[in-house]
């Protein structure tokens, strides 16, 4: 068994202060390794001033769990969390902007948008700007659907993923707050084998 | 808070406000402050452009703050290391922007790997000039973040303090490891409102240690004491951790055979009755072979290198592994853990200690003095008392020991020499072991020993350096110059890249391709730095020439000429295991 087919999806949550550079260092961690980035978010999180990467990568669990320790390591990291797919919940979100004319005449819109969840943005005499958001397959599933009426331009967004069995962060960010830090932040991987949570 | 500014040039700076509690300082004199609060003693650097208002404040520190003027900027990084390592504290280097911080990058990411606190202060362009390609501006921050533990750029004066207080903090807490500050020009002349230095001792988003888990310990502790051969395993995590003396107190109670990586040399004497040798590609046969069959490893503040393991797939399979560390990115890293037992080794180790059974492991230390004794035999012996017309390294280094009794900083390059130096040299104390250990730098030897120096003067400091090493940073000569500085080296000089043209021998059929290296001539070399020095290359002179060295006053240079194609004996040849040692 090659560890080519042990490769899933695995979206990295990372808490961290929100510092010029910090970007980079995590960016590094990736690149340092040959391992591309498939998507990558950067937001506020529910706490003021603490902000939230999302990353979204191709690998085993063995390396992911490397990696999240390596995030994990840097200053300014608070903390790193790991999930597959089943997880988490997640969304993308894309735009389509496709010529007015032709959608109009040949597309039965209203069908259109009840069957993908879109929304239209803008409408214009050129063009119409549709948005859609959800899963990658149904995203997608719309470009099929409008490239045969002339799509001018597509974007989709990075994922944005909530953790299932997260309560947040904020009885967390407390413990960190605290010089010297409780036991309940000190989680070792070895006492919660089945939780795929990452901290020191 | 009133400060006491030593110069009259300093007080007219000063605006004190009515309230008294704040007074006006430039940003370079705020650096400076924050500098002495921290117990610095000397920094190492080198004055250009973007750091001139800091080294205009420098001038009125004299008294406070020595400055050793380098040579080159590597070498002042090195010296920054050497001093961090000899002496336990903080190094600090000063480098102006643009090629003056880019020449600090080997420095960093040597520090890095080699987890040795270090502050670098680098100048910046004006702040207003960022991004425009001014001249001397290069982007520090970004080329030195993969080989820092944190970096920072400052163009605000009133941020100097604080991120001062966190660099130090960051540099020598936890896992050390070298921060850089790049302040702006403009940062530097700025006056502001000073309320006084405040050290850092928390920082919300990092945790220096990870918090000791008892069960774990206990864990850990009923292997040991079930282990019918159990082996330790240990690096500089001992001596960061300024632990030397638990991890004694655990290794005599445990009566556990210990071998160390070359960056934990010297964490216990190497007499120590337990103290079984080296390990890695040149380590000793009993540490290496018996890996491969201890029931129990137990690694104390060490990352499993890949020079130490070998073969990954084929390293100790056998055994229930122990893994003592700071550093939780460590665990699991390399060699998965049984039982990993995160935390400060000075903290875990006297609890280990209390749970252990008092043992003897007679039978199985006797294993490894048989190896011992095969290597002697088989390479030892003809090393350091060699029957050929040339002089070995291994004997140059042997009659040193007899010089020094163990009692001198050995400071290395890298190469031949240091493995040779590593295996030989013989360590009474603690933090006498100075060499490049995970990034091998050529070039390194010189600068550490005069860093090292500094950092413990009232030791012997010698430099065992290559011909090839030496070449790399020789413009240091003129720092021991300058400085006065007493630093014993010593050019092991076989006329090759030693360490590539061994491989070259036994691995690419004697293809000698580009080791082959000409040297100046060293003594006139140094003699025009106006350091003493000779050169020896007949045995008879070699006692007697180490003896003037060791006893002159001031720095020495003594080149020494040995075999030209002697190997460095045992090999774990690349890719093999560390039970396929070769002896030959």
């Amino acid at each position: 068994m090659s560890t080519e087919s042990n490769k899933q999806d695995f979206t990295i949550t990372v808490y961290a202060e929100n510092q010029i550079g910090l970007l980079n260092r995590i960016a590094i961690i990736f690149s340092r390794r040959k391992i591309n980035i498939e998507s990558l978010n950067t937001s506020p999180s529910e706490i003021e001033h603490i902000h939230r990467f999302n990353i979204l990568i191709q690998e085993t669990e063995e390396v992911v769990r490397k990696l999240a320790k390596q995030i994990e390591k840097q200053i300014e990291v608070l903390k790193v969390y790991y999930n597959t797919n089943e997880d988490i919940i997640w969304q993308e979100m894309a735009l389509y902007k496709v010529p007015t004319d032709e959608i109009a005449e040949k597309v039965l819109v209203e069908r259109l948008l009840r069957e993908y969840g879109a929304r239209v943005v803008v409408i214009r005499k050129d063009y119409t700007v549709f948005e859609t958001t959800g899963h990658r397959e149904e995203t997608d599933k719309l470009i099929e659907v409008l490239q045969p009426y002339g799509l001018i331009e597509f974007v989709r967004s990075a994922r944005v993923a909530i953790i299932k069995a997260s309560e947040g962060f904020h009885s967390k960010l407390r413990e960190f707050e605290r010089i010297e830090p409780g036991q309940d932040v000190i989680e070792n991987e070895y006492l919660d084998k089945g939780d795929k949570v990452f901290t020191m | 808070m009133k400060l006491k500014l030593m110069e009259t040039a300093q007080k007219e700076l000063i605006k004190e406000t009515p309230t008294k509690t704040t007074v006006e300082i430039s940003g370079s004199v705020a650096l400076l402050e924050g500098l002495i609060a921290e117990g610095t003693e000397v920094i190492f650097g080198y004055p250009g452009g973007a750091i001139m208002p800091i080294y205009d404040a420098l001038y009125d520190y004299k008294e406070k703050l020595q400055h050793i003027l380098v040579r080159h900027e590597q070498g002042g990084i090195h010296m920054g290391q050497g001093y961090a390592r000899s002496s336990g504290k903080v190094g600090v280097v000063f480098a102006t922007s643009g090629p003056g911080a880019t020449n600090l990058v080997t420095g960093l990411a040597d520090a890095q790997i080699d987890s040795t606190p270090l502050v670098c202060i680098t100048g910046q362009v004006f702040a207003h000039l960022l991004g425009t390609d001014a001249f001397q501006e290069t982007d520090v921050i970004n080329i030195t973040t993969p080989v820092t533990k944190w970096n920072y750029q400052v163009t605000d004066a009133t941020e100097i303090p604080s991120v001062l207080a966190k660099a130090f903090y960051i540099a020598r807490s936890g896992r050390p490891g070298p921060v850089l500050i790049d302040i702006t020009k403009n940062a530097q002349l700025q006056l502001f409102n000073y309320e006084g230095y405040t050290p850092c001792n928390h920082i919300r988003s990092y945790r220096p240690k990870p918090i000791v888990r008892k069960e774990y310990i206990a864990q850990a502790a009923d292997l040991i004491n079930q282990a019918k051969k159990p082996f330790i395993l240990f690096g500089q995590g001992v001596l960061l951790g300024k632990a030397e003396k638990e991890f004694k107190a655990f290794v005599e109670k445990s009566g556990i055979p210990a071998a160390w990586t070359i960056m934990g040399a010297g964490a216990i004497p190497t007499d120590h009755e337990l103290n079984v040798g080296m390990l890695g590609m040149h380590g000793n046969y009993g540490p290496n072979v018996l890996t491969n069959e201890c029931d129990v490893l137990i690694a104390i503040g060490m990352r499993f290198d890949d020079r130490v393991t070998g073969r990954l797939d084929k390293y100790a399979k056998q055994a229930k592994v122990v893994h003592l560390d700071i550093d939780p990115a460590e665990i699991d890293k390399n060699i998965k853990a049984t039982v990993p037992v995160w935390g400060d080794c000075k903290d875990t180790l006297p609890l280990l200690t209390e749970l252990i059974k008092e043992q003897k492991h007679t039978e199985w230390l006797e294993r490894f003095r048989a190896y011992s004794q095969e290597e002697i035999e088989a390479v030892i012996q003809n090393e350091l008392n060699p029957t050929t017309a040339e002089m070995t390294m291994g004997e140059v280094i042997n009659q040193l020991n007899a010089l020094t009794h163990g009692n001198a900083i050995i400071v290395t390059d890298v190469g031949q020499h240091q493995m040779v130096a590593c295996r030989y040299a013989k360590f009474n104390n603690t933090r006498s072991n100075i060499t490049s250990g995970g990034l091998g730098t050529m070039g390194f030897g010189l600068p550490a020993a005069i860093g090292a120096k500094f950092g413990a003067q009232d030791k012997t400091v010698v430099a065992v350096i290559g011909d090839g090493g030496f070449q790399m940073t020789l413009q240091e000569l003129g720092t021991i110059m300058q400085s006065g500085i007493d630093v014993k080296i010593m050019i092991l000089n076989n006329r090759f890249l030693g360490m590539v043209r061994q491989w070259q021998e036994l691995f690419n059929d004697k293809r000698y391709s580009s080791v082959d290296i000409t040297s100046p001539d060293f003594i006139k070399l140094a003699d025009s730095y106006y350091i003493a020095g000779k050169r020896i290359s007949d045995r008879k002179d070699l006692i007697s020439s180490l003896d003037e060295m060791l006893n002159h006053k001031g720095s020495y240079l003594l080149e020494v000429m040995v075999t030209k194609e002697n190997n460095v004996f045992p090999m774990v040849p690349q890719g093999c295991s560390v039970s396929e040692i070769r002896l030959k």
